[in-house]
């Protein structure tokens, strides 16, 4: 091996009590109630929520200027916020997430500590979360049970982001849904906070949930409906994608996302597949089919829940999204979001969504074979579906990003008319033929 | 014209406006018929020009009610702010096409910065080019700049072309890289226009098509197909399109205008020409600019006024010609877009200069001037030495017998020591390059130059004045008192001109722009090229040169960025040539070319193709009066010396091994094995495993030019990396040599040479197969076996491939499947101890006879001679012995490195890099892939390891591109330093 020495600096435990720790924004809700339960364990964290152009600029000055945009992103917004003379550099500390494997996204984190270096801060230490396990930090411990906390904060966010892009679109008052999401976000990250871990309160706060957002006043309209895949940065973060969702529902769509779970399940997955395909690290295996029975377990209850409520549509299950990319990809393509994302792909046309925003970084690698070197084969299948894939990049202009878009939903809309149509035809028919 | 079947136009008045990138356009249609019809330059006066254009059609509006959509990519803002329908152009063109022609399959239509196609037949699909492709409208006007004629001069001439020339169509400033050096080198202008259309229509196919066949009639629409007869032409052809195919209406620069006005027509909202006006009026005091705006250049006059009294004082002293007499020297830097020229007399005095855009022509340049200087110095100046320098270097030496040709660098670098002889860091911009170096106890001691990504930047801003009305120097001026420079950003230039585009809209001015421009140049510079965080970093002494920074605004804009005051010296523009010439003063006596030969000199381009390998250069050469010939174009020195080369190249040995594995008849069918991407190394082992397994394994060939255009209709994702791209073309040979089998499969982690951390491919490698399968439609005449292998272990790949090979075939038995992978491997082991042996020969020739060793180092793929395009050859013409990254690795430790090391391939370019820093006598030279985002963090990494040791980075970006004028300077740069650091 290579590296031998431990080439990072750790997060010690002292650090616990005197250090602030930084985490970047990627889903605000989901982040918010993550923090907040760990909070509890006495960790100082706080969510960077900044933005505007000179995040990006402060990413180019620190990353080669060919790195992925989110890795410029979030590194210009590290070294944005250390270098504003907020924070105590001495006492401060980072989180970053990491995926590994063979995509160069596995590299944020050694360019996060070279950017670091390079301004003079190599003694701020960065913590990786990752599932892999990838180093050690003494004061920094994932146990079973924190793990379990932050999986609540996900299985929370995925439902709110759920319910709000079900209900915003169509509510009465602009902003309510949003706003009641805040609401229970605030809410439910001090109750995770609190320390008050049950499953059994949890369930019980999804129905509440549920409950509130269908009691937003709505007027039902026929709205087209896109579904936003891809690379996992710039598909959830607002300021990786230039506030997508948001264009998208003032122009008066219903945004469906996958959420984060199925993001989850697929690393894991990966395990169980890594053996099966490649014949490697069986203990990753075993652990991974006893992590993936018990989050796609989570998951699965939701579904049932919102299911048997009835009132919104509910997710697709795990088992059924890893099914569909059969036909298109193996799923052996495991880097990035590697078959996930073709899988979405197909997950959101069959689940009556056929307008899809395919997201991804200028240059991202594993995108060309599962996003766009997909659409032919989509589209062959799919003839009716209308995919457009929007590059995202540290200079690429909005008004490029929203014309694309626009031709996107010209199209849609002109389908949902022809439909729209098409209904009304059969309708009139049919009273005749009943007659 | 009429339009009579569309029933929504019926007793109804409807205006259509389309505003594009950089021209508005608008239709007036009453009762079905169109009425009026304009098309007008908007000079990014977005706003004005439309209210301009309505005013002008007010007698056929007054009185009446009417309605109005707008559509086109700068009219989005201004339709939000006026309350004016807006439909997407893409989609405009569809309705009218729909409507006028029903019949069509598909729409090609080309406007000032976008591409569109749109297939109508087997389900409409309608598609934009990405953000990363120029091939258009704009980009035409740049390169008909660059040849020095209006769009219509180059036009005609390209109908008189007799070849093309392969120039590569990603984007403008590629193709700006391989043009440049066509021109400097004396190709035909008539050739040159017809191959830039040429690239166009690539650069649609490619980029567009994606895979879908372009037939039945298809109609192409917008500006430049209207205007450019050459262009239409090209397209004809390579489409294979006939006179009722392909059609080119009338209408066509209007067609997204009639499809607003069609759009329109139903629509529930009505204007009278005064709402109208006042709508457009109150939309332009409403701009919400979203564009960022950053500090102006100046904050008042004073800081102007010491700004333009410092810098006064770096001239250079003169002196008449007609008073001097004595000796002199000549120099001349034949520039990519510029020719310069100076003679200074024997105590360095500027005695005659000269600056001009070199109009596509730098000859006939030189020669004009010549004939001004040499009869001015008449009996009293005798020339005694001339040196030249830049792009155009070796052609001017052979025109007119020029002493001495110098790479750039070295002589710029004489030149900047003349000012400041202290001076650590050198930087100059010029209309295509910027380069950069360091220097440490007087010697060059890292040279830093743009991609080709990066480049353009000079001449960029002298495009954008000229798309904007004004001539470099006005603008210039402009930019300096800016209030608010708009913030464009710092990537390649094409992004520039959409966000230029978004500032237009946000009612930018011009003086706002054109500061933003050389903010955005300076940016390039520091954070793309020189890679740098801190002034500090740079250095005490810095010099700036190179026409660019004649404009004071990117001066300005880099003292601000830096914090610190530079020096410029007043003849910025003439440094190289100034170099040149104090370069020359070492001669006693020149062979310049006399006033008398001038007088008859003649000069005469002719194009051929070299017959000396299978390679095929396209050759250009030149004739001069005397009977001097110079040939350029050529990859090796065969054709010009007549020799062989005979220094070892690793590369040309891997590449021999890899050609001549046999084929051997099989019963079980014939299996076609692609030579691309992973292949290149792992074809021992799959060619000896099927083989053994009973398959008559055909290999395809290495590629040339015509490889990638075979395949080049079934690419997805035109940003891939070139190698992957080329990959198409190796699927299409194979199918048509009739393979039953194509066998590439997807392969997560490579060979584990237990030397990283972990043994991954890079995910395009890894999952190419998959995208070949979903988007070559031809591949259902073949079985393409793509499974998901590893090759990490002999046992895995044993039970894996016995799995997947026996469900093809139940004959295969486990054991015959084991027998095949262990012969495989041992094929693969030996293959790769033949390398490492050849390496180890190579090095020992190398010091045996005193030779310079460089490490070519890149992919094991990075060999084929379309993806390296010969640049080891190059090397081997300057004197270096070649080796490649995995024939030396195994000679070094693994260096730390402070990233994942986590690639095979990757791992061994640590290992080469450091077996680089520990021997004085080898060099690396890194070949990187445009759009290898792997490579975006191994090349920190290289860097670091090898400048640890005081060693020179040198890194080549490869792409379509096949004209090595840039990769010979940057070559050539590092044996000059060399030479220099050695000389000391």
């Amino acid at each position: 091996m290579a590296n031998e020495e431990l080439n990072y600096v750790p997060f010690t435990e002292d650090m616990i009590k005197t250090h602030t720790i930084l985490v970047p924004t990627m889903l605000p809700m989901h982040f918010k109630m993550i923090l907040a339960y760990l909070r509890t364990y006495g960790y100082n964290l706080e969510l960077l929520e900044t933005n505007g152009p000179n995040i990006a600029e402060t990413g180019l000055k620190y990353v080669h200027n060919d790195t992925c945009y989110p890795a410029i992103l979030v590194i210009g917004q590290f070294m944005d916020a250390i270098s504003s003379g907020k924070y105590d550099t001495d006492k401060l500390a980072l989180v970053q997430f990491q995926t590994g494997g063979g995509c160069r996204a596995s590299n944020y984190i050694s360019l996060l500590r070279k950017a670091l270096k390079k301004a003079g801060y190599g003694h701020v230490p960065v913590i990786s979360i990752s599932l892999q396990g990838v180093e050690k930090h003494p004061g920094f411990k994932l146990d079973i049970k924190k793990f379990r906390g932050m999986m609540y904060g996900v299985l929370y966010g995925d439902l709110l982001m759920t319910l709000v892009n079900q209900t915003r679109t169509y509510e009465v008052e602009k902003g309510a849904a949003q706003k009641l999401a805040d609401e229970w976000t605030e809410k439910l990250g001090t109750e995770l906070g609190a320390g008050k871990v049950s499953y059994k309160d949890v369930k019980a706060n999804y129905q509440r949930i549920i409950d509130s957002f269908a009691q937003i006043p709505v007027v039902k309209r026929p709205a087209v409906k896109v579904g936003v895949v891809g690379e996992i940065f710039v598909k959830y973060s607002p300021l990786g994608n230039n506030n997508l969702e948001q264009f998208l529902t003032d122009e008066g769509a219903e945004v469906v996302v996958p959420g984060l779970m199925d993001f989850i399940l697929y690393c894991v997955y990966n395990f169980i597949l890594d053996y099966k395909l490649y014949g490697r690290n069986f203990k990753m295996y075993l652990a991974g089919k006893i992590a993936f029975k018990y989050l796609n377990g989570k998951k699965n209850d939701q579904i049932k829940m919102l299911k048997a409520d009835g009132r919104f549509e509910a997710p697709t299950p795990f088992e059924h999204t890893a099914t569909l990319a059969d036909g298109y990809l193996g799923l052996g393509t495991k880097m990035g979001e590697g078959w996930l994302l073709t899988s979405e792909m197909i997950e959101l046309i069959e689940s009556g969504c056929r307008n899809i925003v395919c997201t991804q970084p200028f240059g991202c690698l594993p995108n060309h074979i599962c996003g766009k070197g997909m659409m032919k084969p989509i589209k062959e299948k799919n003839p009716d579906v209308n995919i457009v894939a929007i590059d995202y990049d540290a200079s690429s202009s909005k008004v490029n990003q929203e014309n694309r878009l626009k031709l996107m939903l010209s199209n849609a809309r002109a389908n949902l008319e022809a439909e729209l149509a098409a209904k009304e035809a059969e309708e009139k028919k049919e009273p005749l033929l009943v007659s | 014209m009429i339009i009579n079947n569309a029933p929504k136009l019926k007793n109804r008045l409807t205006l259509g406006i389309d505003i594009g990138s950089t021209t508005a356009k608008v239709v007036l249609i009453d009762d079905g018929n169109v009425i009026y019809e304009k098309y007008s330059r908007h000079f990014s006066q977005v706003r004005q020009k439309t209210i301009e254009m309505v005013q002008e059609i007010e007698p056929l509006l007054r009185s009446r009610t009417f309605r109005v959509s707008i559509s086109g990519s700068a009219g989005l803002g201004l339709a939000d702010a006026a309350g004016i329908p807006f439909v997407q152009e893409v989609y405009a063109t569809g309705e009218v096409i729909r409507v006028l022609e029903p019949d069509t399959s598909a729409v090609i239509e080309l406007g000032g910065e976008d591409a569109k196609v749109i297939f109508f037949k087997g389900g409409t699909d309608e598609r934009m080019n990405g953000t990363c492709a120029g091939g258009t409208g704009a980009f035409i006007d740049q390169m008909a700049v660059l040849l020095d004629m209006t769009v219509e001069e180059m036009d005609a001439a390209s109908l008189q072309h007799t070849r093309l020339y392969p120039i590569a169509s990603r984007c403008g400033v590629f193709a700006k890289t391989d043009i440049q050096p066509l021109l400097n080198q004396g190709a035909n202008k008539a050739d040159v226009a017809a191959s830039i259309y040429q690239a166009v229509v690539n650069q649609t196919i490619a980029g567009l098509a994606q895979g879908r066949k372009i037939e039945g009639k298809v109609m192409f629409l917008g500006g430049p197909l209207y205007y450019c007869q050459g262009l239409r032409d090209r397209f004809r052809e390579t489409l294979k399109l006939t006179d009722e195919t392909a059609l080119f209406p009338e209408y066509g620069r209007f067609a997204v205008a009639m499809g607003a006005a069609l759009y329109g027509a139903d629509s529930s909202i009505t204007f009278t020409y005064e709402t109208l006006i006042s709508a457009l009026v109150i939309s332009a005091a409403t701009v919400v600019p979203t564009s960022e705006r950053m500090q102006p250049l100046f904050r008042s006059e004073a800081e102007y006024a010491e700004f333009v009294e410092r810098h006064s004082k770096t001239l250079v002293e003169t002196t008449p010609i007609e008073s001097y007499s004595g000796k002199a020297y000549l120099g001349i830097d034949s520039g990519s877009t510029t020719t310069k020229l100076v003679l200074i007399s024997e105590d360095c005095k500027l005695l005659y200069s000269y600056y001009s855009s070199n109009k596509g022509n730098p000859v006939q340049i030189i020669r004009e001037q010549l004939e001004i200087l040499l009869p001015l110095c008449g009996d009293r100046i005798k020339i005694c030495g001339s040196a030249a320098t830049g792009y155009g270097e070796e052609l001017i030496c052979h025109a007119f017998n020029v002493d001495e040709g110098l790479v750039e660098t070295i002589a710029h670098y004489t030149a900047a020591k003349h000012f400041q002889p202290n001076v650590d860091f050198i930087l100059d911009i010029g209309g295509q390059d910027i380069k950069c170096f360091k220097i440490r106890n007087g010697a060059i001691d890292s040279i830093m130059l743009n991609e080709a990504c990066s480049s353009g930047c000079g001449s960029f801003i002298e495009t954008f004045a000229k798309s904007m009305g004004y001539d470099v120097q006005t603008f210039a001026e402009k930019g300096l008192h800016a209030q608010a420079p708009v913030n464009l950003g710092s990537r390649c230039t094409v992004f520039m001109n959409s966000s230029v585009k978004q500032s237009q809209k946000d009612g930018a001015t011009v003086e706002d722009i054109s500061a933003g421009l050389s903010v955005s140049v300076v940016k390039n510079a520091l954070y793309k090229v020189i890679r740098a965080n801190s002034p500090k970093e740079l250095g005490e002494h810095i010099v700036v040169q190179g026409g660019t920074f004649l404009n004071d605004a990117v001066l300005r804009a880099f003292e601000m960025e830096l914090g610190a005051p530079v020096i410029r010296p007043a003849i910025a523009g003439l440094m190289g040539a100034y170099g040149a010439a104090l370069h020359a003063m070492h001669f006693e006596e020149s062979k310049l070319i006399s006033y008398e030969e001038l007088q008859n000199f003649v000069h005469k381009s002719t194009a051929s193709t070299c017959q000396g390998c299978t390679n095929h250069c396209r050759l250009t050469i030149n004739t001069f009066s005397s009977g001097r010939r110079f040939i350029s174009g050529n990859q090796c020195q065969k054709m010009v010396t007549g020799k062989k080369e005979d220094l070892p190249n690793l590369h040309q040995i891997k590449r021999d091994i890899v050609s001549s594995y046999p084929t051997a008849p099989g019963k079980r069918g014939k299996l076609g094995l692609p030579l691309a991407l992973g292949m290149f190394e792992l074809l021992p082992l799959w060619h000896t495993i099927f083989t053994q397994l009973g398959y008559e394994v055909v290999v395809s060939k290495l590629s040339t030019r015509q490889t990638y255009e075979k395949g080049q209709f079934s690419i997805p994702s035109d940003t891939a990396c070139y190698p992957a791209k080329i990959m198409h073309g190796h699927m299409e040979e194979l199918l048509e040599a009739g393979c039953d089998y194509i066998f590439y499969p997807c392969l997560s982690y490579n060979i584990d040479e237990k030397q990283s951390d972990n043994h991954y491919n890079c995910p395009v490698v890894a999952y190419y197969a998959e995208l070949l399968n979903g988007n070559m439609e031809n591949l259902d005449q073949t079985r393409f076996l793509y499974p998901y292998l590893s090759v990490d272990n002999e046992k895995e790949l044993s039970r894996t491939l016995f799995r997947y090979m026996s469900n093809l075939d139940p004959t295969i038995k486990l054991r015959e499947v084991r027998k095949a992978v262990k012969a495989g491997f041992a094929a693969y082991e030996s293959h790769m101890a033949r390398i490492r042996a050849e390496g180890e020969q190579a090095l020992a020739y190398a010091r045996e006879n005193g030779k310079r060793i460089m490490i070519l180092a890149g992919r094991p793929y990075h060999i084929d001679p379309e993806i390296g395009h010969g640049i080891d050859k190059l090397a081997n013409q300057l004197g270096f012995v070649v080796v490649s990254e995995d024939s030396v690795a195994h000679l070094a430790k693994s260096p730390k490195v402070k990233v994942l090391n986590q690639w095979t391939y990757h791992a061994r370019l640590y290992r080469a890099a450091q077996y680089a820093a520990e021997h004085a006598d080898t060099e690396l030279v890194q070949l990187v892939s445009f759009g290898c985002g792997v490579d975006a963090i191994t090349t920190d990494e290289v860097r670091e390891i090898l400048e640890r040791s005081g060693k020179f980075y040198t890194q080549i970006k490869i792409d379509e591109i096949t004209n090595l004028g840039a990769v010979k300077i940057r070559l050539r740069s590092l044996l000059g330093a060399l030479e220099e650091k050695e000389g000391k």
